[in-house]
């Protein structure tokens, strides 16, 4: 096991984790990209996602739009962005070398679980709560604003943590494109054989991916507090179904 | 007197082709013909590094969800920790493997396998909570035991559900394979990051787009042998007005 005796080396030497390259400065970077891609994928998608949904339209697209993201490799994107004139390699500011094709990738594939999560969870209001708000005289406005959202919030939320899974997962594959982040201690650890730098890269990156998950299921439970209980209870009877289809996004 | 030999002068008269270096096309059929073996074979190992991981996943995800859905304890752990596994990218996945299995396909069939596990496991439980209880009852009046109210009963019903998760895990696993470039078992994905590193248009494009085909190709067949398995369905659906 002299891999693993070269990651720990790797892992304590103060040297790979400072300076330009260092996996501080990369970890940073992949961290930017990262919250950009999701708040330009949540920006785009949220709204018309939910309104498809107060609509009951357009179900077909929002549904599929899982399964389309899937079926196309995220590598294959990235590398068809990346050879492409344009946005091509060439440096955005802090988010680095491919900044931009890496930044339109993520976004891409942190939309199909925004989508299809809003859409069914929209959806998903029961009949009749919506028939009671429209018997109070609500207004659509009103009855999507204080009855279909505070309702379809868990779902929504439980989305966008998908869809930061996700646009973590893409940001590390971005490397192998010479794209920016940390998957580059990776992909340039795996180039020189020095594999315990590549394993190195792969832990950190690992945990970081379970601290990502740990705070997002964090700020669901926080922004839900109540509703758990209730979720729980009508998730066993109908909605196991519909929430595992667009539960799993593809990386 | 190697001048004039019969091949040069026509590929001369017709200029560089499409997917020289001085035209480097996005679609060159050329292309597809001249390298037809390399492609061959890179599709042949995506293929069988997918359906490798694939087996892998259902041999163990079956046998593993009856006995989470047996002990609820057990249920939770192992839903945990496959999410947990999930949430780790696959670029960071394969070389935790490496120190146990090496510079091999076994990587990345080993990692691909713990993802489509992930989905199988949940897709398994899912599908067996689908099966209604009365229907579990009337089954046990007839004299079913666990056994045969498993085999005959259980798993066919719950098999729509099931055969959903598989259509999931197949997909994302063809286009997951492609990741496997990082120790050169990628199959189409060999082909991807050479044509990243030589600015190979044609090579990339026509790699990429197999990798979608066969993911189409194989969601098909999934869904015909769930045609095929689950004859009732279809019945039941056409006598529906």
């Amino acid at each position: 096991m002299r891999i693993l005796a070269d990651t720990w080396a790797y892992l304590s030497d103060p040297a790979s984790w400072t300076g330009s390259g260092g996996m501080l400065a990369l970890l940073l970077e992949q961290l930017l990209l990262s919250v950009t891609a999701l708040a330009l994928a949540a920006l785009i998608g949220l709204p018309v996602a939910l309104a498809l949904g107060h609509l009951g339209r357009g179900g077909f697209l929002a549904i599929n739009v899982s399964n389309i993201g899937r079926a196309v490799p995220t590598f294959a994107l990235l590398a068809l962005l990346v050879t492409a004139d344009w946005p091509g390699t060439a440096s955005l500011g802090p988010y680095g070398r491919a900044g931009l094709a890496t930044l339109i990738a993520l976004t891409l594939f942190a939309l199909p679980p925004i989508i299809t999560n809003a859409y069914v969870a929209v959806r998903e209001v029961p009949g009749d709560v919506v028939e009671a708000a429209r018997g109070m005289g609500m207004t659509g406005w009103q009855l999507f604003a204080r009855a279909e959202l505070p309702l379809a919030l868990p779902l929504v939320l439980s989305g966008l943590r998908l869809a930061l899974v996700q646009v973590w997962a893409t940001a590390t594959i971005a490397a192998l494109v010479a794209g920016p982040g940390l998957g580059r201690v990776i992909t340039d650890g795996f180039a020189a054989n020095d594999y315990g730098k590549g394993i190195a890269g792969a832990v950190v990156v690992a945990i970081v991916a379970l601290g990502l998950e740990v705070f997002a299921a964090l700020v669901q439970r926080l922004a839900t507090p109540h509703r758990r209980a209730v979720r729980r209870g009508t998730a066993s009877a109908h909605a196991p179904r519909v929430e595992s289809p667009a539960g799993e996004p593809g990386r | 007197m190697t001048l004039l030999s019969p091949g040069a002068p026509v590929q001369q008269a017709s200029g560089p082709t499409c997917y020289s270096q001085l035209r480097n096309d996005w679609f060159c059929w050329d292309y597809v013909t001249d390298r037809r073996e390399e492609l061959i074979d890179a599709t042949t190992q995506h293929v069988t590094i997918t359906l490798a991981a694939l087996l892998l996943a259902v041999a163990v995800a079956l046998p593993l969800g009856l006995i989470a859905r047996r002990y609820p304890r057990l249920e939770s752990a192992v839903l945990g920790v496959s999410t947990g596994i999930y949430t780790i990218p696959s670029l960071a996945l394969f070389p935790l493997f490496l120190p146990f299995t090496g510079l091999s396909a076994a990587t990345v069939i080993l990692g691909l396998a713990l993802y489509a596990l992930t989905i199988l496991v949940r897709a398994v439980l899912d599908g067996l909570r689908a099966v209604p209880e009365d229907v579990r009852e009337a089954a046990r009046g007839l004299g079913h035991g666990p056994t045969r109210l498993l085999l005959g009963v259980e798993l066919p019903l719950a098999l729509p559900v099931l055969m959903a998760g598989l259509r999931v895990a197949a997909v994302s696993t063809v286009a997951l394979t492609t990741v496997g470039t990082l120790v050169s078992y990628g199959g189409l994905g060999n082909l991807i990051s050479h044509g990243v590193a030589r600015d190979f248009r044609a090579e990339l494009l026509t790699a990429s787009v197999l990798c979608v085909l066969l993911a189409l190709l194989l969601d098909a067949l999934i869904v015909g042998a769930q045609r095929l398995l689950t004859p009732w369905s279809r019945e039941t659906r056409g006598a529906r007005p």
